[in-house]
């Protein structure tokens, strides 16, 4: 090429230029912070989940005076709290799923498989930067239900603290398994491409498996459903229920699920025409 | 340069490349034409790598385009498919994709006033004109300053100003020495255009050429003659492999004869000549020749004996 052009008449502003891991990164954190639906999402996760948690929170202290002893027995202040994530989990599961998706269904992965054309460094590159920005919204979230539960609840002295085990375990892990969800819509969005079909397939993962599994003898239920994505993932921060796997086991076995789900989706960006 | 060895795409038991294999050189405009469907597209999408090629391969200076450590300082491309995610903005569009490949911020601001987007720069691309979008698709593609540059469709959706402004700049990117291979349905676009045609249907090369040898190849060898004695002449010269065509009593169109063999005749005989004009073809003309058998989409014949008398 030659030197001289007229096009660019700063020829000096592109030498240098090369694909770097970083320069991945901060494109796609510029991409993340870009979109309106981050925000969207970001938003009902936290409103959602700090929303019902702290609905059930007051419901549960105002009724407290007149609750059954079974009741009185069963109840759990932590997840009276953290309930709400049941639902919020769904705006940072999207998210993944559109960060992905989205590119599909508008053509922008184009022009980013262009720009990186070994491709790899960009599904890392979104997979570290949603990451960090759902793990500031997932600990956000979760320690805020948690404070704003326990304050309502500590009006009839049924609350409990981040000193009592296992509540910061339950926080902590709330929030662990929002990212996770998350990374799986991901890779859901990833392997197809589709931002109806990625929602679809985590809402059926996440709601609908479990149900299903329920309606199998209970001698099945009981080895399958712990094993489900969302269910063992659960047993880190709703503990409790005996068909729950043990906390990290079921955390770990959500994660490899969520790992499976990435590597499957690496697979497919490699292989397939974009 | 661009190289591409016996280039094959199958999609299935479809066909979309077959065995292609052509040079781009630099420094001068390229036009790729071909019917709808002929393969144009596939085959710059597996220029950059976008799709994997069956058989064969594509290099850009000699190596694989993944291959390349600033992708975007080497080839700037132009896909036919929109490539822009329409919820964001024009400047983040192209700030993210500078970058990936370390191109500074400068560089985008250089890039938006370059294509004339500077107004609607911070606007969602979601809600551009065809016509804008066409140029920060441009805008893209020239980030990084490339050697190579790839344009599928380019003066799709512009106004008259937007075509002579991609015009003039495909020809200045050309006289600076960089690569320019641009697809066009618009004949008359590669007409004045591109200096060298590669010319696909249904996925095969069926010329590989400079456009004015394009031209005269397919041309039918028609010599317009305009002269007071065309009845004399026309007697003179019709024979079995000459045929004439008149459409006014001084004018003669002939097919079968060089001009300078009409020209003899005339001279011999004294017969008076106002024009003796061989008819080139027009590209158009010339590349309905060519790819008349290889249109993947033909529009129904009519059927036999079904004249326009009888059509009710």
């Amino acid at each position: 090429m030659t030197a001289a052009t007229t096009l660019d008449p700063h020829p000096v502003a592109v030498i240098g230029a090369r694909v770097t891991t970083a320069g991945v990164l901060r494109s796609e954190w510029t991409k993340i912070r870009s979109l309106r639906s981050t925000y969207w999402t970001i938003i009902v996760t936290v409103v959602v989940s700090i929303g019902f948690g702290a609905i059930v929170s007051a419901v549960q202290a105002a009724n407290w005076p007149h609750a059954s002893p079974g009741d009185k027995a069963s109840f759990h202040p932590v997840m009276a709290s953290l309930g709400g994530i049941y639902f919020g989990q769904l705006g940072i599961g999207v998210l993944g799923v559109l960060l992905v998706s989205g590119e599909y269904s508008t053509g922008m992965i184009r022009a980013t498989l262009t720009a990186v054309p070994k491709r790899l460094p960009v599904l890392w590159a979104k997979l570290a930067v949603f990451s960090a920005v759902t793990a500031v919204a997932a600990f956000l979230t979760s320690f805020i239900a948690f404070f704003v539960g326990q304050a309502l609840l500590s009006r009839q002295h049924i609350g409990t603290s981040l000193g009592q085990s296992p509540a910061l375990r339950d926080v902590v892990g709330a929030a662990l398994y929002i990212i996770v969800i998350g990374i799986l819509g991901m890779a859901l969005g990833a392997l197809l491409r589709n931002t109806a079909a990625g929602i679809s397939t985590l809402v059926g993962l996440v709601f609908l498996l479990p149900i299903l599994a329920e309606a199998l003898p209970s001698s099945w239920t009981r080895h399958i459903l712990p094993y489900m994505p969302a269910n063992a993932g659960q047993a880190l921060w709703t503990d409790g229920d005996v068909a729950h796997l043990a906390p990290w086991t079921g955390f770990g076995v959500l994660c490899a699920y969520a790992a499976a789900a990435i590597a499957l989706a690496a697979y497919g960006l490699m292989r397939r025409d974009a | 340069m661009i190289e591409a060895h016996a280039l094959t795409k199958r999609y299935g038991d479809k066909t979309a490349v077959s065995d292609l294999s052509f040079t781009i050189a630099p420094g001068i405009v390229t036009g790729f034409l071909g019917p709808n469907g002929a393969g144009k597209s596939t085959t710059m999408r597996m220029v950059v790598g976008l799709d994997r090629p069956t058989e064969g391969s594509v290099t850009v200076n000699g190596r694989p385009y993944r291959d390349h450590v600033a992708p975007l300082h080497e080839v700037g491309i132009l896909l036919e498919a929109k490539s822009v995610h329409t919820g964001r903005s024009a400047y983040n569009h192209l700030l993210a994709l500078a970058q990936t490949n370390n191109i500074p911020r400068s560089r985008v601001d250089e890039m938006v006033d370059l294509v004339g987007l500077h107004e609607v720069a911070r606007k969602r691309a979601g809600g551009f004109s065809l016509g804008m979008g066409q140029r920060l698709g441009i805008a893209a593609a020239l980030l990084g300053d490339p050697g190579t540059v790839v344009l599928d469709e380019p003066v799709n959706g512009l106004d008259p100003e937007g075509v002579l402004w991609i015009r003039n700049l495909l020809k200045g990117l050309a006289a600076e020495g960089r690569t320019v291979f641009v697809s066009s349905h618009l004949m008359s676009e590669m007409a004045v255009t591109a200096e060298h045609l590669i010319v696909i249907g249904r996925g095969r090369l069926i010329a590989d050429t400079s456009v004015a040898e394009f031209v005269g190849r397919a041309s039918h060898k028609v010599v317009r003659v305009v002269s007071p004695h065309a009845a004399k002449l026309r007697e003179l010269i019709v024979g079995p492999d000459v045929t004439v065509t008149s459409g006014e009593p001084s004018v003669l169109e002939i097919h079968g004869l060089s001009n300078q063999d009409i020209g003899n005749v005339a001279a011999e005989h004294g017969i008076v000549l106002y024009e003796l004009t061989p008819q080139l073809a027009s590209l158009e003309d010339a590349f309905m020749e060519l790819t008349r058998d290889d249109v993947e989409f033909k529009a129904g014949q009519p059927l036999a004996g079904a004249t326009a008398g009888e059509v009710r």
